[in-house]
């Protein structure tokens, strides 16, 4: 946490209500996302329990398991979220722009011109934490190998098609929401922490509804209120049942929820099932009448308290989606959600031309592209939010690596040498403390083109500059391209283009160092693998 | 290792126990032990581990409860865990043992599994696990599984008694086994849980090395990491024994719980410093709940509120996942308008500046003026405030337009 | 750090009988002759890489000068690998310096150019583009610079210097430009890390974001890393602490004697906790200038003032440095100032600069402050360090890391003064150690508090309250 950060969380703590951490929006926000509060049954890693979810916050839909342990029940679970969020994913496939590139032929190493399809916008997915980031990585990975009834050997238990599919793409929007400042697939905690500052800790904010409270008045506190006093309501205040007032945003219930409410209701519904199959083995039609009305009732019930565990949250996601459309989108989105919708089209061209699933484990040049990728993406993020935010920029201008002030003085000089350039000097008054060395290189901000100069001088209030480029090939500068005397400037000491990444050898010429080429392990499910 | 070995009535056992009042004593288990790594500079709660005070019941009557609790689905689950895993005749653990021990697959062909008594007292049982490990130890050939054993430690004066899920016994050594129900996914498994699970394994590892040595006649070695080269003695890897990818079939790894056992090693340590805190004690202090005829506890909130804050808590938000007291000292740090509340980081940013409003008046504008002190030799009352002062600046500068 | 530590082989305690022990040149010459015979005269169906670990100060450029020269002597054109710029010069400046008939390319990228040392010598060609310097019998370069060359010939021979900080990722771009490496590091530096998340490689043999040792050696079980076991930088105050503390499981010694270094002062001291420090240190090789017990921030004024009138005094009191080499003053050039963060290093920088101290190298010889991670590799007569936990209400793992300290602690020919606030002892007990675990990770040895509490334990004894 910076120092900045810090005092925005004791202006929070005085003021018991949440604090600007941004003055613009830093994350794209779709017009259609896609809302997921998913449950995960306890003691067993990632299995689903219930998950509510929709595009549209007045039609919330709900899944869920009624028996968890029952392999069917969750197979039949899985394929009816992805009977949802599989057609939502690829809606976003039907309008393509084409882009004419170029492209190196493999074999006569001749650039040929290339059309690419490039998908118009992609989907969105927010979930409330990053618990449920984290499970819809293991429903990935737990669903994108099922065998299902198309593959040459379905196994014991195949799944509808449609399972590893999602799984597949669940897989691939997780693994994206690793890429800093990508925004598939999206956490509400993250979102709101990235914009604003609550008067508790980072791991209180953990809590959807806890960091909520610092914004809006939790729905049901009388009287009500705001800050730390609501946050602590909705993190424990308890009926006379000593069930929570505000159920947690999961993936994980509240172990009294389960001990009070789910565990009976599902045991109900276990009976209601037993009896039904008791009477349909003795062929008593009336008393299967009887018993498929109990099970309906159970269901009914199961899915009721399931929607009172999960409602809240999925309006928590929402109020959160309203704060932040209030705030004006960032000027470098677009050119972020460009490298989302180019993740989200190349993901879809796989899916389509039959490859197989993403493997367990990453081979290591994969695994070294991906680090290479999220290393370039941080720095953008870093240089692109600079850019847009003066909040963003004086964060680094508190660290000493960039200063903002008014140009109070400009020296024209020239180059030496046949045909002599402008090097001008400016001379910049400024509060802040560079920690700049002469000769350090800096780059002024929000140059069009870039422009580069170097430190002449550094003193506390005043810094001297030398402009290196950016003014025009000619002997005097392009009009405009030097400040005037009173404007203001921001020069930054770390560059405002991220480098690219180096080359990496393809996966087949991995080199001894690295244990070779992989070899191809085989990546079905084995029985083991299977819930049980 | 400074375990004190005193008898039962010295001064400050009598001082524990009547801070405790009549209540029964809470004994220390390996996973309380563990725990003391989460806050070790934490007095409160060390003094109330110490006297063994009940701090469920101690935090529901100051009015913010514990939130910990275990669903039944995940008790459950873990049963059923542990029960097949015995059905398989532990053929799991076996398996990677042999391996690391480079024993031929057909030399282990019988397990022995001696009967414990599970259903003594705990004295009892501790003799008998004694008995079974040296006895065990002796043939080096033999396999043995000691199927909860019971395990004591000295931790400052009382005895501590402690009951790992398992020790595999072969070739005069023990592994210390672990099991846990979160799943090995990939071969990875959570930092967090694993590292939760070596710090208690950690702790049976040390009980073991203390056990070899009181056996052997000799001084734990000076050297945390160093081998124990004594019959009995423990393996410095345990094994931890999870639910492989999303099934119930059992997986076992080896994790190196050296680091852990020198952490264990210096904390408890650092218990028998209770003498002090005790020391610095007003007269007259304790936590007894004065719980009446049905056991409910008729102790006024208020009155034990200030018992408690008789010893000085070292709160931070972490403590509210890992101390059954949690919610109650972020209550006291809230109204003391402590930092803390903010987290552990923001002291070192805040200097010695210790409260919210503190902070914010060195942050006010014409608190600290111009641009941050040059730190010239400086006598000044903080630096921490030139920068806050600068930090404000620029916020209010950035906001200009939002606010 | 990256200690590989081999649980199999059992404990290693370090005590090794006197009376059996080689004399300090002889072990070394022995290690040296081993890893030179492996590296230019492989046996048949040797592994592909050698590893070298070398502790602080043992003679690794020495003995990547000395490969080099017997590489191209046998007829090989050789590359070498470094990982900073500045590490680049250095070895471009020592070997341009030992081998004057050797031809040197100096690859460096085309928007930074290579140090005026590099250059100065007649064997030396700085190019930017590796079609130039095919050549050269030698060609040096960073190892991100390397990434980017492309060449249909690759070099049968590589050297590859400070091992231990390049990335795995790196390694695996230009592990394609040579057959064999020599890999030359020390385990005990600060670890290469990235700002992102690798979780999800946490345990692979080739997680990208590990040490490319780390990754070398899982691949490669057959190959055996050799050790330098003596260091000829640290005297024979320092090298049993820093031995302990750090290398726990790869002990060295000293390669100096008690009484082959001293460090005298020409002026007696002015009476001050500063000069007594000075007087401390130059008697015993160490000092800890303490301040009173306070919780700072990182730039902690007062202690960044003890440090700055610790550096001002050493150089007027006019110390000389005796050792092996000969006598010589310590000038400024000799004395460097370490910090855990680059505030603290520029905050030193400006109050010494202010009490008159040069730290410009724009305008010529002065004393060198900087963080620990850009003093990996450095060497100094006299270091002043401003200890990580300085003034700290709490310790974070950055300010515990093991590799820190141990950088701080081992760059001195002569002696160190630590400046810290009083009160880090009661901070090490306070510090939760709830640290996670990755399975199939090695274990690093020492853990950061041990290491943490061998050296303040140590330094105790040499306290100057200020």
């Amino acid at each position: 946490m910076s120092l900045l950060s810090t005092l925005a969380r004791l202006e929070a703590v005085r003021a018991q209500r949440a604090q600007p951490l941004a003055t613009v929006r830093h994350r794209h926000l779709s017009d259609r996302p896609m809302v997921l509060v998913p449950l995960a049954a306890a003691g067993e890693a990632g299995a689903p329990l219930a998950v509510l979810l929709g595009t549209d916050r007045r039609e919330p839909r709900l899944h869920f398991v009624p028996q968890p342990l029952n392999r069917t029940q969750r197979s039949e679970f899985l394929a009816a979220v992805a009977r949802e969020v599989v057609p939502y994913l690829e809606s976003f496939g039907d309008e393509v722009e084409l882009l004419e590139g170029s492209e190196k032929d493999p074999v006569s190493g001749e650039k040929v011109p290339v059309v690419r399809e490039l998908c118009a916008d992609a989907p969105q997915l927010i979930v409330p934490n990053a618990g449920g980031v984290a499970h819809l990585a293991l429903l990935g990975r737990s669903t994108r190998f099922r065998r299902t009834v198309e593959d040459p050997d379905p196994g014991e238990y195949p799944s509808p098609t449609e399972v590893p599919l999602l799984g597949r793409w669940l897989t691939h929007l997780t693994d994206r929401a690793q890429v800093p400042g990508s925004s598939m697939l999206l956490a509400m905690t993250g979102l709101l922490a990235r914009h604003w500052a609550t008067g508790q800790s980072n791991l209180e904010d953990q809590h959807l509804a806890a960091r909520l409270a610092w914004h809006l008045p939790p729905a049901g506190l009388e009287p009500p209120a705001l800050g730390a006093e609501a946050a602590e309501w909705v993190e424990s205040a308890r009926d006379g049942e000593g069930l929570l007032l505000h159920p947690p945003a999961g993936p994980a219930t509240d172990p009294k929820f389960d001990e009070r409410v789910l565990a009976p209701a599902i045991l109900r519904h276990d009976a209601a099932v037993a009896v039904r199959e008791r009477a349909g083995a003795a062929r008593d039609d009336a008393e299967v009448r009887r018993a498929a009305a109990l099970v309906e009732r159970a269901h009914a019930e199961l899915a009721r308290v399931l929607l009172s565990a999960t409602l809240p949250a999925w309006h928590d996601v929402w109020n959160g989606v309203d704060l932040l459309r209030a705030l004006p989108p960032a000027g470098h989105l677009p050119d972020r959600w460009e490298g989302d919708r180019w993740s989200f089209t190349m993901h879809r061209e796989r899916v389509a031309a039959g490859e197989p699933p993403q493997p367990r484990r990453d081979d290591a040049v994969t695994a070294a592209r991906k680090l290479a990728q999220r290393e370039r993406e941080q720095a953008k993020l870093e240089i692109q939010e600079a850019l847009d935010d003066p909040l963003a920029m004086a964060e680094r201008r508190l660290a000493g690596e960039a200063f903002a002030g008014e140009v109070v003085d400009v020296v024209p000089e020239w180059s030496e040498g046949r045909s002599p350039k402008p090097r001008p000097l400016l001379v910049v008054r400024t509060g802040d403390r560079p920690h700049a060395d002469p000769g350090r290189e800096v780059h002024r901000a929000h140059a069009e083109p870039a422009q580069r100069a170097e430190i002449v001088s550094s003193a506390p209030g005043e810094v001297v500059v030398r402009l290196l480029s950016g003014m025009g090939r000619r002997r005097d500068p392009e009009p405009g391209s030097v400040p005037e005397p009173g404007s203001t400037v921001v020069f930054t000491l770390f560059e405002l283009a991220p480098r690219q990444s180096a080359p990496l050898p393809e996966p087949a010429d991995t080199p001894w160092t690295h244990g070779g080429p992989p070899v191809a392990v085989e990546d079905a499910p084995a029985g083991a693998d299977e819930w049980e | 290792m400074n375990v004190s070995h005193l008898g039962q009535a010295t001064p400050p056992l009598r001082r524990l126990s009547e801070l405790r009042g009549p209540a029964p004593q809470r004994s220390l288990d390996a996973r309380a032990l563990a725990a003391l790594a989460a806050n070790p500079g934490c007095r409160r709660r060390a003094l109330l581990d110490a006297a063994g005070v009940d701090k469920v019941a101690l935090a529901q009557r100051l009015g913010r409860p514990a939130p910990f609790g275990q669903s039944p689905f995940a008790i459950r689950r873990g049963l059923l865990f542990e029960s097949r895993l015995k059905r398989d005749g532990y053929a799991v653990l076996l398996e990677p043992l042999r391996r690391r021990l480079g024993v031929p697959a057909e030399e282990v062909s019988s397990l022995a599994v001696p009967d414990l008594l599970p259903a003594a007292s705990p004295a009892v049982r501790a003799e008998r696990t004694a008995a079974a490990l040296a006895e065990a130890a002796a043939d080096p050939s033999a396999w043995t599984l000691l199927d909860h054993p019971l395990l004591r430690l000295d931790v400052a004066g009382s005895p501590a008694y402690l009951e790992p899920d398992a020790l595999v016994v072969h070739a005069g050594r023990c592994t210390v086994v672990e099991i846990k129900s979160f799943p090995v996914l990939d071969g990875s498994a959570d930092p967090a849980n694993v590292g939760a699970a070596a710090r208690q394994a950690a702790v049976y590892v040390l009980a073991l090395q203390e056990a070899a040595a009181r056996r052997a006649g000799l001084p734990l070695s000076e050297d945390p990491y160093a081998v124990q080269e004594l019959p009995g003695a423990p393996e410095l890897t345990v094994l931890l024994v999870c639910p492989k990818d999303f099934s119930a079939q059992p997986v076992a790894v080896p994790v190196d719980v050296r680091r852990e056992l020198a952490v264990t090693r210096r904390q408890l340590s650092r218990m028998t410093r209770i003498e002090q805190l005790l020391a610095a004690l007003p007269e007259g202090v304790t936590f007894d709940l004065a719980r009446d005829g049905s056991g409910a506890p008729t102790r006024p909130a208020g009155e034990l509120a200030e018992a408690v804050a008789a010893v000085p808590a070292a709160y931070a938000p972490e403590c509210i996942s890992t101390c059954e007291l949690g919610f109650h000292c972020r209550s006291q740090a809230r109204c003391a308008g402590a930092v803390e509340q903010l987290g552990r980081g923001v002291r070192g940013e805040l200097g010695s500046l210790r409260t919210v409003e503190e902070a914010l008046a060195a942050a006010e504008p014409g608190a600290a003026a111009g641009p941050e002190p040059e730190p010239a030799g400086g006598s000044g009352p903080d630096e921490a405030s030139g920068r806050l002062a600068y930090a404000a600046r620029l916020r209010a500068e950035a906001l200009g337009g939002v606010r | 750090m990256t200690q590989h530590m081999d649980s199999s082989s059992g404990p290693v305690t370090g005590r090794q009988d006197a009376a059996a022990e080689p004399a300090p040149g002889e072990a070394a010459d022995r290690a040296v002759a081993g890893i030179l015979d492996a590296v230019v005269r492989p046996a048949p169906g040797a592994p592909r890489g050698v590893v070298v670990d070398s502790p602080p100060g043992a003679g690794k450029s020495t003995l990547v000068v000395r490969a080099a020269r017997e590489l191209v002597g046998a007829g090989e054109r050789l590359m070498i690998v470094a990982q900073t710029n500045s590490q680049v010069d250095d070895l471009v400046d020592r070997l341009a310096t030992k081998a004057s008939g050797m031809s040197i390319g100096r690859l460096h990228a085309s928007d930074s150019k290579p140090a005026p040392e590099a250059l100065r010598h007649a064997n030396v060609t700085a190019k930017d583009k590796v079609a130039d310097l095919l050549e050269q019998d030698v060609v040096i370069s960073t190892a991100a610079k390397w990434q980017w060359v492309r060449t249909e010939q690759p070099w049968r021979q590589a050297i590859v210097d400070e091992a231990y900080q390049m990335r795995s990722d790196a390694l695996l771009a230009v592990a394609r430009l040579f057959e064999r490496a020599l890999f030359v590091g020390d385990p005990g530096q600060l670890d290469p890390f990235t700002v992102v998340g690798t979780d999800q490689w946490a345990g692979l043999s080739y997680d990208p974001s590990s040490s490319a040792v780390v990754t070398l050696l899982a691949h490669n079980p057959a190959i055996r890393p050799h050790r330098l076991p003596v260091s000829w930088r640290l005297p024979a105050s320092a090298a049993p602490l820093v031995s302990a503390a750090f290398y726990p499981y790869t002990p060295f010694r000293a390669g100096t004697g008690p009484d082959d270094r001293t460090l005298r002062p020409g002026l007696r001291g002015d009476g001050s906790a500063v000069d007594a420090a000075i007087d401390e240190a130059a008697a015993t090789g160490w000092a800890l200038l303490e301040l009173p017990a306070r919780h700072t921030v990182r730039t902690d004024a007062q202690a960044v003032a003890a440090v700055a009138a610790t550096v001002r005094r050493l150089l007027d009191r006019e110390l000389t440095a005796h050792s092996e080499q000969g006598s010589a003053p310590l000038t400024p050039g000799r004395v460097a100032v370490g910090t855990a963060h680059r505030d603290q290093a520029a905050a030193v920088r400006a109050e010494l600069a202010r009490l008159g101290v040069p730290v410009d190298p724009a305008a010529g010889e002065c004393v060198t402050v900087d963080t620990a991670n850009r003093l990996q590799g450095r060497e100094y007569d006299v270091t002043v360090v401003l200890h990580p936990l300085s003034g700290r209400p709490d310790a974070t793992a950055f300010h515990l890391e093991t590799g820190r300290l141990c950088v701080l602690a081992s760059r001195h020919r002569h002696a160190c003064i630590v400046v810290a606030r009083a009160g880090i002892p009661e901070l090490l007990d306070d510090h939760p150690a709830t640290e996670p675990v990755q399975l199939g990770v090695a274990v690093k040895f020492p853990d950061g508090w041990e290491a943490n509490h061998a050296v303040l334990s140590h330094l105790a004894e040499h306290r100057v309250r200020l």
